[in-house]
């Protein structure tokens, strides 16, 4: 009996959701094999992540505080993905809208007020996480530079300029010796509401315009067009150099918003750890969500659990919190490997070992019904 | 049978395939039921039949590549089972495809025993010895050691076919062969496979073409909606009859070609010269003008710059040299977007169809607003708009689609084919390229695509029509211009240009040569057909 894989016809969408949400099930079972064979009772792990992450009114907000900047970071990055830019350089445009919100935070008198403080904070954020990602699409649109290694290399190039400010040009005078950027003047922090800071309003609210943006407005349908085909594209008389150009800002902005947030929400002032690696676990939430920005509020949430609640089991348990780490790893290794099955089904037949190759894609090979059966 | 039959009798009795109660579905689709499919040593089958009348999938099995859900399959009389490409390769079955799979840059030596090695060591030398053997044999010109791409596609074609003997074939399935050829290549076809035939070979001859069928084959089975319709002696049958058994009713073949008064020149295109990345002139002093009410067809080989063509009126190309005047405004240097808002509209069909012009992702309605989009107000889309457009020309059309928010890659060619020519005539245009319109259609979505043409060159739109069944060029278009390597070797009144004449100037010659050529060629015919009675 040979084993291989059979085109699948059209799979209706409760199903691929199916396929997908039993992928991550899967790779939580796989986890708990891990930290069983670590030495410790998976399910009090498990129980101890929920609890510390969701078990209390602290935790939720923790939680959420946490899944908020995830969520803008990959409503971002779904807009470049939907150009099929890949943007991974969210960190770094993370970092460089803190920077630059940094700045303005300092640069305005004592005196102002929140209202007009945190809006310029906001400009000054978006600017510079903008500015960080339309350098890569720039060279992506006009000299076909490869997108993925820039964004990437970016990163560091931002988080290593953070530390030359903490330790050279804007490093804090008043602290005594100690490498550290100033902290916010007060009219630069984000208010709370429900005992979260503001910027989950931000977020539900980014879900829609992104939602709206990419299905139902000109330069949205212009990006999925450029995405698809540059050739299409061309041919439509898009102008692909501006889109990916506009498509980038648009990315970048939305991440350099993300560091914003962070910033005068959580931590007040500007440090290299600022991004704290949301700019690539982001990466998974725009993908797992598939780009599609309402499903981002979950998987953004589910990160988000994990992250809080990896804490929660260090401290009960005892297991290491970059056990989480290994979680997310296995669970995007569950995800993308899901995409097989959606595609393909596995059909085991006692005669056929030929690959199948059909001449278009509406022709599939149906199971061979004798086959299976036997 | 009796026991006085030699073997070589009995095998000559025995039929060479013998495909029998043949069934196979893909999901839904049952693309083969019950079909039943014989061909004898020595002869020239053909297997005719519209798109989705389950051709390729039949062969597909012959070859190994599907396995039937039911019937079986015999080659000389011993029932077989493939289960892959290997095993019918094993049994004396080439299939030689419409896109050729040679590598490219490799010689045609290589190509051919290219994956037949046994051993580690080519064995150049005796291969060259039986390749010259076989072009000798079946009369083909072939130069072992040139590289396949510096080759025209005859005679890449001839490597192919080659390429499966070498491997011992004697039972052939020529796919569509004839589709890329010129006339003058076709005739070096068909003297191959005459003498396939005299060898006493098996040949499956699939095309579209009736006139080629009914001049080459000795029987012919009809397909029609996966079932075998019937199996007849070519002799026996009119065009007109054979048609109504593909079809499965009476078409009229004559494709229509209105008059229509001029009102005036609508684009008139000088010198004009495009270059690509190496300096390689693609068009090379093009000059020509289209008139309002005219289909201007444009034949050449493949690659002879049509592409180019296309895509600089387009916009998509800037030229090097040269002007596009579109009702005397130059429109050379003009974005895309601004050229499609003059109202020119251009539908190219590739290779695989999907390549520019769809985005195949995105569902019907999606990719009828491609073009115009832009012009919807606002800077939100306008999506009512789209799917009444969608609606229409879904129904306008007869596109077969579940409804207007399928993805268009999950569609059939013809139907992708019309979403593309409905959206572009959709927009009104003043002038409409198109090409390859009705490439891997069968006759009846043709008819569909030439009517619709028509009806765009009565309302008064100019047409450039580049196309490649010169049948269908000289019968449909008024004026016939040629192309060869990127220069205009002709342009002629379709209803006074010969065949013949038109496939001499592909090959580069001009109108005027081929007066005095076509005489000559058609005298060294007669010559062969003696030496061949000799």
């Amino acid at each position: 009996m040979k084993i291989r894989l059979a085109k699948k016809e059209d799979v209706s969408t409760p199903k691929a959701v199916a396929i997908r949400v039993g992928a991550v099930i899967i790779a939580i079972a796989f986890s708990g094999l891990i930290i069983l064979l670590m030495g410790h009772d998976p399910f009090e792990t498990f129980e101890a992540m929920i609890k510390g992450s969701l078990g209390s009114s602290y935790g939720i907000r923790n939680t959420i505080t946490v899944a908020v900047p995830l969520l803008v970071i990959g409503l971002g990055l779904s807009v470049a993905f939907s150009m099929k830019f890949w943007n991974i350089g969210g960190e770094g445009q993370l970092v460089m809208g803190a920077i630059w919100g940094t700045y303005a935070a300092h640069q305005m008198p004592d005196s102002i007020s929140p209202w007009l403080a945190l809006p310029l904070v906001g400009l000054a954020s978006i600017a510079g996480g903008a500015f960080w990602a339309v350098i890569p699409g720039f060279f992506r649109a006009f000299s076909r530079t490869n997108e993925t290694l820039f964004t990437l290399m970016l990163n560091y190039v931002a988080i290593k300029f953070t530390v030359y400010l903490r330790c050279e040009l804007w490093k804090d005078p008043e602290a005594k010796g100690f490498p550290q950027i100033a902290p916010l003047p007060d009219s630069a922090h984000l208010p709370k509401l429900f005992g979260i800071h503001i910027g989950w309003i931000v977020a539900l609210i980014l879900v829609v315009m992104v939602h709206l943006f990419l299905r139902y407005s000109k330069l949205g349908y212009e990006i999925r067009v450029v995405g698809e085909s540059e050739r299409t594209a061309h041919y439509a008389g898009i102008n692909v150099r501006k889109v990916i150009i506009t498509g980038t800002l648009i990315s970048g902005a939305l991440v350099g918003l993300a560091g914003m947030l962070k910033l005068t929400g959580v931590s007040w002032t500007l440090s290299e750890s600022i991004g704290g690696g949301n700019g690539f676990t982001a990466v998974m939430v725009a993908w797992l969500a598939q780009l599609q920005a309402p499903v981002m509020i979950i998987t953004s949430l589910l990160f988000a659990v994990m992250e809080q609640g990896s804490m929660a089991m260090e401290i009960s348990v005892g297991v290491p919190a970059s056990v989480s780490k290994i979680i997310e790893g296995l669970i995007l290794f569950a995800a993308l490997s899901s995409d097989l099955f959606i595609r393909y089904r596995v059909v085991a037949e006692r005669k056929s070992s030929a690959a199948c190759s059909s001449d278009n894609t509406s022709a599939v090979i149906a199971g061979n019904g004798e086959g299976g059966t036997k | 049978m009796s026991k006085t039959n030699t073997g070589s009798n009995l095998r000559a009795d025995v039929p060479a395939i013998d495909m029998q109660g043949i069934c196979k579905a893909f999901g839904q689709v049952q693309a083969n039921s019950d079909i039943c499919f014989s061909v004898r040593k020595g002869e020239i089958h053909a297997l005719l039949g519209e798109n989705g009348s389950g051709k390729s999938t039949l062969m597909n099995i012959l070859s190994g590549i599907y396995q039937p859900d039911a019937g079986s399959v015999h080659v000389y009389g011993q029932q077989v089972f493939f289960r892959s490409p290997r095993d019918s390769i094993k049994r004396g079955i080439g299939m030689i495809h419409q896109h050729f799979k040679l590598v490219e840059h490799m010689t045609a030596l290589e190509n051919i025993i290219a994956g037949t090695g046994q051993g580690l060591r080519l064995n150049k030398k005796q291969a060259r010895i039986r390749i010259s053997e076989f072009s000798e044999k079946f009369d083909m010109a072939v130069e072992p050691d040139r590289l396949v791409s510096d080759m025209s596609v005859g005679e890449k074609q001839a490597v192919e076919i080659l390429k499966v003997l070498y491997r011992g074939a004697d039972i052939l399935v020529l796919d569509e062969p004839t589709a890329v050829l010129t006339p003058q290549e076709i005739r070096k076809l068909f003297k191959i496979m005459g003498r396939m035939r005299e060898q006493g070979k098996a040949v499956v001859f699939i095309s579209h073409k009736l006139n080629e069928v009914r001049e080459m084959s000795d029987r012919i089975t009809v397909l029609h909606k996966g079932r075998t319709v019937a199996t007849v002696d070519t002799a026996s049958l009119s065009a007109d009859a054979l048609i109504e058994l593909m079809v499965g009713r009476k078409v009229d073949l004559a494709i229509n070609r209105p008059r229509v008064v001029s009102d005036g020149v609508c684009l008139r295109v000088e010198n004009l010269t495009v270059q690509d990345i190496d300096g390689v002139k693609k068009l090379d002093e093009v000059s020509f003008e289209l008139n309002h009410g005219e289909i201007l067809g444009v034949a050449g080989l493949a690659g002879s710059g049509q592409k180019e063509l296309c895509e600089t009126i387009a916009g998509l190309i800037n030229p090097s040299a040269g002007s596009i005047s579109f009702h005397d405004k130059n429109i050379v240097g003009l974005s895309p977007r601004e050229i499609i808002s003059l109202g020119i509209s251009m539908s190219f069909i590739p290779e695989d169809r999907l390549g520019m012009g769809l985005v195949a992702s995105m569902d019907i309605a999606d990719n009828i607003m491609l073009k115009d989009y832009a012009f919807h107000k606002g800077p939100m889309l306008q999506r009512r708009i789209a799917r009444k457009k969608a609606d229409n020309i879904v129904k306008q059309l007869d596109i077969q689609t579940p409804g207007i928010f399928h993805t268009v890659s999950k569609l059939s060619g013809g139907n992708i084919q019309k979403v593309i020519l409905g959206r572009e005539i959709n927009l009104n245009p003043k002038l409409l390229i198109t090409a390859y319109a009705v490439r891997g259609l069968d006759i009846n979505s043709s008819h569909t695509i030439y009517n619709l043409l028509n009806e765009q060159k009565m309302k008064g739109v100019a047409v450039l029509y580049i196309g490649e069944d010169l049948d269908v060029l000289l019968d449909l278009c008024d004026r016939v211009m040629v192309m060869c390597q990127g220069q205009v070797t002709g342009i002629a009144d379709a209803r006074k240009i010969s065949k013949d004449q038109v496939g001499l100037m592909m090959t580069g010659l001009t109108y005027h040569e081929t007066v005095n050529s076509v005489k000559t060629d058609s005298m060294i015919n007669e010559s062969e057909k003696g030496a061949g009675v000799r």
